[in-house]
């Protein structure tokens, strides 16, 4: 698969998406990172560009919704149907409206690099 | 020969620096590295067993928790609770926007202001967020680096304002803008014209605020952003010595600013082996200090250090848990001979502290200094066997790594190229595989695990929506009445200055006092600078 990593708004917490990044790389994919503090523009732009398989947001501030909600918007404004990710520091109770947002899965807090790789390569075979 | 073969069934303990660990240790492993072992004493070159002859029981090290969240005036009110409840220092949470050097209405600020700390624009929040404390009873820790030009700026103009001293100001900025390149990405310009704003605050306090902090280099984030506890030290020791030699090119004469500069350590892990980082890093310390050099004064040879928290070594799984972790983090940090501890509260992996659990951080090291006689002699641990051995054993394992960013053409070329995050990226992915496969454990998230565990009895702190437009709409109103000539003024004299090289805090100051924003004097660098373009490392 081809994959773009992001890190959209100002958080600068970027251990858990270059984790992230190795462990993709290791199983085989092709990954693509934005580097720190890029806007959806920006990563809705990269997406149109690299034409990945998946889109990954990593979110660590709290600014979760407000960032997946533009996420979800521009999207759809550009009719891309790539499926997007979210991880981070999440609170389970705002997964359902990450996903509500457009989001394929949202990760809460305390989600493994083993596990968010197994659902990833999930996608590839559905 | 049963010794013998006892001896072969025993598993090879390593520790996470890749260090070996004896079962037993004896006088002569402690004496093999530091034949001086007997004649050590605190408050004496080379500082091994602490900066002060008599330590704690002299002065207890400062409680500072880092706090701060929404607007100035909830922030104020969070500090007189912690002051209230026996904090004896503050540590300042500003929020992304502030750190970024944005103001808060700035587009890329939606949704951000006032959630990670507090939202600073003008020095009108600064004398919102300080009203009613005495600033030279408490001293005050800011953890801010890209915009620490601006904000060190508002608290000398507060400070001024006051009718304070400035020659007997204290308190700290964090302001190690090199290790945000490695950990912590709240970086603005690149990476040498970051260094040179830094050696600008370096120089100017060593003029006019000479017991003032300026920097407090971090091996802290680098740690947390995956580095081993070796590469921690040896990180910070090569960045701490690129500002020496900075501050040096300028004509300023160490022992002028080299006791101003402190550290900033993480505790997690292996508990001795963090003990002997620190003794041993304390060594080495002194030693570059004063054989590269040349210093006279014994306190330029201190590694000053802030120490006790570890975010990454909470969990999320069975949270209560941390607050065990982080009472033994305090402890290793009392052991180590801290000055200032800060301690991660057991909510903080994921959320702002409630007051419930900023409390209990607090508590933590009143119980260990008030009741358990933690302070009652200096460097409790000095003369045992293992940790001596250990010591001497960091003080060379760090010394290695530093030589090897030498290679690497030394620290600053490092983090341009990107070949420090190269290596710190890839330490963390080695940890995160050796806790996967359970060869590290992690108790609550790897082992020992609740089944069908929905142990989440964290509560996430609220963020507020409304304190942000509050926050904007006090933006605009400080806009709105300021003397514009007398900003103007201090803008242009602030971009004369920083085209022409020259140093910038005074220009800051003048502008801070006319009420410019953080957004504006950070646009005027970035328009002379320009912004770091990061190498895309993993």
């Amino acid at each position: 698969m081809i994959i773009l990593l992001a890190k959209p708004g100002l958080d600068g917490h970027d251990v858990g998406v270059k984790v992230l990044a190795h462990a993709l790389q290791e199983a085989g994919h092709q990954v693509h990172y934005t580097g720190l503090r890029k806007s959806v523009e920006f990563i809705v732009q990269r997406a149109m560009e690299t034409t990945p398989d998946l889109i990954c947001l990593s979110i660590l501030s709290g600014s979760h919704l407000l960032i997946c909600q533009r996420m979800g918007q521009l999207m759809a404004e550009k009719g891309i149907s790539i499926p997007w990710l979210v991880g981070g520091n999440i609170p389970e109770s705002d997964l359902v409206k990450l996903e509500s947002y457009g989001a394929t899965k949202a990760f809460a807090t305390g989600t493994s690099i083993h596990q968010a790789v197994q659902y990833i390569e999930s996608l590839a075979y559905a | 020969m049963s010794q013998h073969k006892a001896k072969e069934g025993i598993k090879k303990v390593y520790l996470e620096s890749g260090l070996e660990v004896k079962p037993l240790y004896t006088r002569q492993d402690a004496l093999a590295g530091n034949p001086d072992l007997d004649a050590e004493r605190p408050g004496e070159y080379p500082f091994t067993r602490g900066i002060h002859p008599l330590m704690y029981r002299q002065r207890p090290f400062t409680m500072r928790q880092y706090a701060g969240f929404g607007s100035p005036e909830e922030t104020n009110q969070r500090f007189k609770f912690l002051i209230n409840n026996g904090q004896t220092g503050l540590n300042v949470a500003f929020d992304l926007p502030t750190q970024c050097g944005l103001d808060s209405d700035d587009p890329r600020a939606l949704g951000e202001v006032g959630r990670v700390g507090m939202a600073i624009d003008t020095l009108s929040d600064f004398e919102t967020a300080f009203e009613g404390i005495d600033l030279e009873s408490i001293t005050v820790s800011m953890t801010i680096n890209g915009s620490a030009l601006v904000m060190m700026a508002m608290f000398f103009a507060l400070a001024e304002k006051r009718g304070y001293d400035l020659a007997n100001l204290r308190g700290t900025a964090q302001n190690d803008i090199l290790k945000e390149f490695i950990g912590r990405g709240t970086w603005i310009f690149p990476v040498d014209k970051s260094v040179k704003v830094v050696v600008d605050t370096i120089e100017y306090c060593a003029k006019h605020v000479p017991k003032y902090s300026p920097v407090s280099v971090c091996g802290y984030h680098i740690r947390e952003s995956g580095a081993n506890p070796i590469q921690e030290m040896a990180y910070a020791f090569c960045i701490a010595k690129a500002y020496t030699n900075q501050a040096l090119l300028r004509g300023i004469d160490i022992d002028e600013f080299a006791s101003r500069l402190s550290f900033n350590f993480d505790i997690y892990g292996n508990f001795f082996e963090q003990i002997a980082k620190f003794r041993g890093g304390r060594r080495l310390w002194a030693k570059i200090i004063r054989e590269q050099y040349g210093a006279k004064d014994d306190s330029s040879c201190w590694m000053r250090m802030i120490a006790g928290g570890g975010g990454a070594g909470l969990t999320k799984e069975q949270p209560e848990n941390n607050i065990v972790r982080t009472a033994y983090y305090a402890l290793v940090s009392a052991l180590s001979g801290t000055q200032t501890m800060a301690l991660c509260t057991y909510d903080e992996a994921y959320t702002i502290p409630s007051e419930q659990a900023a409390q209990i951080a607090l508590r933590t090291m009143q119980i260990m200094i008030h009741e358990m006689g933690i302070g009652d002699t200096v460097d409790p641990l000095g003369g045992s066997y293992y940790v001596e051995s250990l010591t001497n054993e960091f003080e060379q394992a760090i010394q290695a790594e530093m030589a090897r960013v030498d290679g690497w053409g030394g620290i600053v070329e490092a983090v341009a190229s990107g070949k420090v995050q190269e290596a710190v990226s890839k330490q963390a992915y080695i940890r995160e595989k050796a806790m996967q496969e359970g060869k590290v454990l992690k108790v609550g998230q790897n082992c020992f695990t609740v089944d069908g565990e929905k142990a989440q009895t964290v509560e996430f702190h609220p963020y507020n929506a409304a304190a942000a437009q509050t926050q904007i709409d006090k933006l605009r109103a400080v806009r709105a009445t300021r003397d514009k000539q007398a900003l103007e003024q201090a803008l242009d004299h602030l971009r004369n200055d920083a085209e022409q090289g020259r140093n910038l805090m005074p220009a800051t100051i003048s502008a801070v006092k006319a009420y410019a924003t953080v957004g504006e004097i950070i646009s005027i660098l970035k328009s002379v600078y320009g912004e770091y373009q990061e190498p895309i490392f993993f």
